[in-house]
């Protein structure tokens, strides 16, 4: 009787990943999940922040694909190993602060890792030919494979047709006959295997599930990077990045204004890591400053936060201002009119 | 059996899945674990993970500001 094989597939939540998982295992492939949370793949953070989007129902696309599967998911938390990875790109960055090709290379060598250490046999992703302009090219294919470390242990069953046969193919412990030969941007082949599986149902993220392909996050990210005057970040940096305005008045401290009540009350967890301020007098946002604000700056900061309440248009507004150990202090200040908050103030 | 409680407030989904599923490792079958969230997504996500990894939900709940999931881990 021949061995059980058993494979890792990784999991992002979209199709493609879900359709490579499931040509697998209808080879009698034993094949479990495998997600990996860099801090950036952020669809149910904003959720969980903002009040507007609390309607809609929401839930954890890996998960979700396991389930329809019926295979076990490994979540693995790489936080930490992911900075080396976005600060030292070894392949540059995408079209914003993205390092999709050092970031595949990084989560298969993860991955091959996790089959070692335990008795897996071999890896797979939903990777396609052409279906990304920096990690997903005929070029970079070979790449992922060899700087990863897994060389032929690496199995992309949605475009396999189109490369040489990797050792699972080799050895018989799938049938290269019944892989695919996908190539390009269309997800017409896709959304054909999916009817084909019968999936009615699925996520179609498109490099949207991470906030490194966003513009505006991106320049958050280097606003914070230039701040500081190094990359270095933490998970706080990367979760009040994806929350509120953030407005820089000078290069020493910056704002950063809830939009909602949602915000808010995720920004209060913050309030003894930051001077925060609020308006006593009328109803307004809560703020965070970061950095460090001399007491002109604070005054500043206190116009501009009065800009973003109700008091807007009075003539003084009553400020609360908190620091990080619950001291207080009050300011009366004159809002800021809207054309005195320059452009470029906003990050 | 054993019963503990993972306090996960304040972290957003999935990291109150990623810390239920490593405190679950160090369990045994039949344990009982509660997981205190601040994140409502966990009522969703846990319970998938439950499904997907043989535990069993025995009660979720809401306490003020508080999500609150009871689970048995599985064989």
């Amino acid at each position: 009787m021949s061995k059980q094989r058993k494979a890792v597939a990784l999991i992002s939540g979209g199709l493609d990943s879900m359709l490579a998982a499931k040509t697998v295992m209808e080879q009698g492939v034993h094949v479990e999940g495998i997600n990996f949370f860099t801090g950036f793949c952020v669809e149910g953070h904003t959720h969980a922040i903002r009040n507007k989007d609390k309607a809609k129902p929401k839930r954890n696309n890996s998960l979700w694909v396991a389930e329809q599967l019926g295979m076990k998911l490994h979540i693995v938390d790489v936080i930490e190993e992911y900075k080396n990875v976005l600060i030292n790109p070894k392949h540059g960055y995408g079209a914003h602060m993205n390092p999709c090709l050092d970031c595949k290379i990084f989560m298969v060598n993860k991955a091959r890792q996790w089959i070692v250490e335990n008795d897996f046999d071999f890896i797979i992703t939903g990777e396609v030919i052409g279906q990304r302009p920096m990690s997903q090219r005929k070029a970079t294919m070979p790449v992922v494979a060899r700087e990863s470390g897994a060389d032929d242990l690496l199995l992309r069953p949605l475009c396999a047709k189109n490369l040489p046969p990797t050792l699972p193919e080799r050895e018989g412990w799938v049938d290269r006959e019944k892989l695919h030969d996908i190539t390009g941007r269309s997800r017409k082949p896709q959304m054909a295997m999916a009817e084909q599986f019968g999936f009615d149902d699925y996520a179609q993220p498109a490099g949207g599930c991470c906030f490194l392909t966003d513009k505006n996050y991106s320049a958050k990210l280097v606003d914070l990077w230039q701040a500081q005057g190094n990359k270095e970040y933490g998970l706080d940096d990367v979760m009040l990045l994806k929350v509120g305005r953030h407005i820089r008045p000078q290069p020493n401290f910056k704002l950063i204004v809830a939009r909602e009540e949602g915000e808010g009350r995720f920004l209060q967890g913050y309030k003894n890591e930051f001077i925060s301020m609020n308006s006593l007098s009328h109803s307004g946002p809560l703020v965070l400053i970061d950095g460090s604000p001399s007491a002109e700056d604070l005054y500043l900061a206190a116009q501009i936060t009065a800009r973003f309440g109700q008091g807007r248009d009075a003539e003084h507004v009553e400020m609360n201002v908190v620091n990080k150990d619950g001291s207080e202090r009050r300011l009366q200040v004159k809002p800021l009119k809207k054309e005195e908050i320059r452009e470029e103030w906003y990050v | 059996m054993n019963k503990e409680t993972l306090n996960a407030r304040r972290l957003l989904c999935p990291l109150p899945v990623i810390r239920t599923q490593d405190k679950v490792k160090q369990l045994k079958a039949g344990d009982q674990l509660e997981v205190v969230c601040t994140d409502p997504g966990v009522m969703q996500d846990i319970p998938a993970w439950c499904r997907i990894n043989g535990h069993k939900v025995l009660e979720t709940k809401s306490c003020d500001h508080d999500y609150i999931i009871l689970l048995e881990v599985g064989a």
